[in-house]
C-alpha cells in the first residue's frame, strides 16, 4: 500500500513552476569533469581530496555531502555494432553512417575498449525518501518540484543519509549537517540553469522542463538504438517507477549497476503501513507480555 | 563469453538475454550511504526499551499490589527514560537545534513520531517517579495529582517507545533493515521486556520480584526467537547479521541472554547475588543484540550486491518497478 505524501504542487497554489529537471544523456559525456568543477565553484563546496582511486580517471569516487556531480568512468572490452555485426558490406556502411550521426564511434578505440562516462548527480525523486523521513522539515519540496535541504533547519540527525537509494546525501563532518544538489535552487529563482548544465561543453548534461526533456530523450534512445547500442536504455525517464519518477533521469549505454546507480530503486516510505503496522502489532505484544508477567501467576 | 547461470539467464532493458548481473557493480562500490550514526543510537535502543518497558511493568506492578517492585521499576524507568534524550542530542550533527525534532508533526518519518513519543514519555515517566519515589509529604506535594495522571499516560507511551525504533530503521534503503521491517520492531520489543524485567530482577529483593523474573524470561525467550525469524525469513538479506562485528555482537548476544536466563530460572528466586548476575547477563544481551542490529545496517549498506542483486532478481522474475526502458531497432541497417 502506498501512502500519497507528495505536497507539491499542491502545497504552492498559484506559486508553483513547472517542473525542471536535468536530462544527462551518457552517451554525449566526454569526462571532462567541467560540471564537477561549476557545481563545486558555483555552491561553495569545501574540497575533497580522495588520492588516487586507480578506478579509470574517477578519483571523486561518489556523490556525498562535497560532490554533487560525480562522473563515473568505466572501461569495457566490448564491440559495439559495426564489428559485432558481421553482415554485408552495404550494411556495415549504413551501421557505420548511424554510428556517425548518433556519435557513438568516439566510444570505441582500436583496441575494442569502449569508454562509459556519465555525470550522476541526485535524481530530486517524486516520491523522495530523504523528504519522507527528515523529522525536521530541513528537507522540503521547492516550487519548481525540486528536493532541497535547508542549511539553517537541518541538525545533522542523519536519517535521511541511509533512506536515499542512490546514496546522494552525507553528512559534512566538520559541520555536522546533511548536504546535497539544490538543482542550484538560487539560480533557478533567477531563471538561470544551473551550473553543472552550463559548464558541460557537450550537451550531456541537459536542463528544462520535464515534460520536454522526457520527449527530448526518448528520440535520442532511438537513434541509439538503430545504431547498435544495444543495451541503450532510459533510467527514471517514467512516472510508474519505485520512486515515483525522477526529476533528474539518464541515458545509459549499460545497466544501471555499471555506473554505480541501483537497477530497481525504491522509496522505502511505500512500505511504511507495514513497518508501523509491525510498530503498533509488536507494542501489542509488549503489552500483553507485561500482563502475563504481572499478572499470569504468584504475585 | 561466460555460461548461462544455473537460474537462467535475465532479461536486460531490451529484453535480450545477459547472464553477468549478480556480479556487475562500479568498481565494487557500495550504491547506497552506510548510516553516519553513532554508538549512542544502539545505545539508544536500550535505554528506549528500558524506560518504555519499565514504566509498563511499574503501573501493572502497582495494580496488582507488587509496592517494591513497582518502585524500582518506576526508578529505571524514569532514569533510562532521561538518559535517552541525550544520548540522541549528543549523536546530533548540531546538538544545539535538538529541539528541531519538534518543529513538525510527520508520520512518514518514524524519527518525527518517535521524538514526540520521547519527549511526552519523558515528561511523564518524571512525574510518575517522582510520585512514587518522593517522600509524601515533601517539597513537590502538589505535583502528587499531576504524578499520579501521569502513570498509566507514561505506561502507555511506553509501549510505541519500545518499538518505534524498529520501524526507524526499517524505513531506510539498507536491505538487512528494510527486509527486516516485519520483526525488527518484534525484535526491539521483546528486548524491551528482557531490559525491563532484568533492571527489575537486579534492583528488587527476590521474593518481591516474581512478576520481573517472568518478564525478563518471556522477553529473553523472544528476543531469542525473533532474531531466528529474521534469519529464517530474511535469506541472502540477513547475511550482514552474521558478518564482522555484528555477527560478533550477535553470538555474545544469544550466550548472554540464554546464560542471563539459565541463572534466573536456576537461583534468582532464593539468591539476590545470582539473581543480580542474571540480570545483569540478559542486560548485556540486550545490549549487544542491539549492537548486532546497528552493525547489521552498516554491513549491509557497504556491500553493493545487497543493494543490486535482489533488485536484479526483482526485475528478472518481472517484479520491478521499471527504472529503466529500452528501445528496439526500427530500422535494421541496409534493410
Amino acid at each position: 500500500m502506498k501512502l500519497e505524501v507528495s505536497s507539491w504542487p499542491g502545497s504552492y497554489d498559484g506559486e508553483a513552476r513547472p517542473r525542471v529537471g536535468f536530462f544527462t544523456d551518457t552517451s554525449l559525456c566526454i569526462g571532462c569533469k567541467a560540471c564537477e568543477v561549476a557545481c563545486k565553484e558555483w555552491n561553495r563546496i569545501p574540497e575533497s581530496p580522495k588520492g588516487f582511486s586507480g578506478h579509470s580517471y574517477d578519483n571523486t569516487l561518489d556523490l556525498g555531502a562535497d560532490t554533487w556531480r560525480h562522473v563515473a568512468f568505466v572501461e569495457q572490452r566490448k564491440e559495439v555494432g559495426l564489428h559485432a555485426n558481421g553482415g554485408e558490406l552495404v550494411q556495415t556502411a549504413a551501421l557505420d553512417q548511424l554510428i556517425e550521426q548518433a556519435g557513438l564511434g568516439t566510444y570505441q578505440d582500436g583496441e575494442g575498449l569502449r569508454w562509459l562516462m556519465a555525470s550522476d548527480v541526485c535524481k530530486h525523486c517524486t516520491n523522495a525518501a530523504c523528504l519522507e523521513v527528515c523529522p525536521t522539515g530541513a528537507l522540503f519540496r521547492t516550487e519548481f518540484g525540486t528536493v532541497v535541504v535547508q542549511e539553517d533547519v537541518c541538525n545533522g540527525c542523519g536519517y535521511c543519509v541511509p533512506a536515499c537509494p542512490f546514496g546522494v546525501l552525507d553528512k559534512r563532518e566538520e559541520d555536522g549537517r546533511v548536504w546535497k544538489c539544490t538543482l542550484c535552487y538560487d539560480r533557478l529563482k533567477d531563471d538561470k540553469e544551473p551550473a553543472c548544465a552550463q559548464a558541460c561543453p557537450t550537451n550531456s548534461i541537459q536542463f528544462g522542463e520535464l515534460d520536454e526533456l522526457r520527449g527530448r530523450a526518448g528520440a535520442r534512445l532511438q537513434a541509439l538504438t538503430d545504431a547498435g547500442a544495444d543495451r541503450a536504455q532510459l533510467y527514471l525517464d517514467g512516472s510508474g517507477d519505485g520512486i515515483g519518477g525522477a526529476g533528474a533521469f539518464f541515458l545509459l549505454l549499460d545497466d544501471p549497476e555499471v555506473y554505480g546507480l541501483p537497477p530497481d530503486p525504491v522509496d522505502a516510505t511505500r512500505d511504511l503501513t507495514s513497518s508501523w503496522g509491525s510498530a503498533a502489532a509488536a507494542a501489542a505484544g509488549l503489552a500483553a507480555a507485561l500482563a502475563a508477567a504481572v499478572f499470569g501467576g504468584r504475585r | 563469453m561466460s555460461a548461462p547461470s544455473a537460474a537462467g539467464p535475465a532479461a536486460g532493458a531490451n529484453g535480450r538475454p545477459f547472464d553477468e548481473h549478480a556480479t556487475r557493480s562500479y568498481y565494487g562500490r557500495p550504491v547506497i550511504k552506510e548510516p553516519v550514526w553513532t554508538p549512542e543510537i544502539p545505545w539508544y535502543f536500550f535505554t528506549g526499551g528500558l524506560a518504555g518497558a519499565s514504566a509498563g511493568l511499574a503501573q501493572l506492578a502497582e495494580l496488582r499490589g507488587c509496592r517494591e517492585l513497582a518502585k524500582r521499576a518506576w526508578a529505571s524507568a524514569a532514569v533510562a527514560a532521561l538518559a535517552s534524550p541525550a544520548l540522541l542530542i549528543s549523536d546530533l550533527g548540531r546538538p544545539a537545534r535538538f529541539i528541531n525534532m519538534l518543529r513538525m508533526v510527520k508520520l512518514t518519518s518514524p524519527m518525527s513520531v518517535g521524538s514526540w513519543v520521547l519527549a511526552a514519555s519523558g515528561a511523564s515517566t518524571s512525574l510518575a517517579a517522582a510520585e512514587a519515589l518522593l517522600p509524601a509529604p515533601g517539597p513537590l506535594a502538589r505535583l502528587r495529582p499531576l504524578g499520579r495522571v501521569a502513570k498509566p499516560v507514561s505506561a502507555l507511551l511506553g509501549l510505541p517507545l519500545s518499538t518505534y525504533t524498529g520501524a526507524l530503521i526499517a524505513q531506510t534503503a539498507v536491505p538487512a533493515w528494510h527486509e527486516a521491517r516485519r520483526e525488527l520492531p518484534v525484535l526491539f520489543a521483546a528486548g524491551a521486556a528482557a531490559s525491563a524485567g532484568a533492571a527489575a530482577i537486579v534492583l528488587t529483593p527476590p521474593a518481591e520480584a516474581r512478576s520481573a523474573r517472568r518478564l525478563a524470561l518471556l522477553g529473553a525467550a523472544s528476543e531469542l526467537a525473533a532474531v531466528r525469524l529474521i534469519e529464517q525469513r530474511l535469506g541472502e538479506a540477513a547475511e550482514p547479521y552474521h558478518r564482522g562485528r555484528a555477527g560478533q555482537y550477535s553470538r555474545a548476544a544469544r550466550a548472554l541472554t540464554a546464560a542471563g536466563a539459565v541463572a534466573v530460572v536456576a537461583r534468582a528466586g532464593r539468591s539476590w547475588p545470582a539473581a543480580a548476575a542474571g540480570g545483569a547477563l540478559i542486560l548485556a544481551g540486550a545490549v549487544c543484540e542491539r549492537f548486532s542490529v546497528f552493525r547489521a545496517g552498516f554491513e549491509s549498506a557497504r556491500d553493493p550486491q545487497q543493494t543490486i542483486a535482489p533488485q536484479r532478481r526483482r526485475i528478472a522474475a518481472g517484479g520491478g518497478h521499471g527504472a529503466s526502458r529500452g528501445a528496439t531497432r526500427t530500422a535494421p541497417p541496409g534493410a
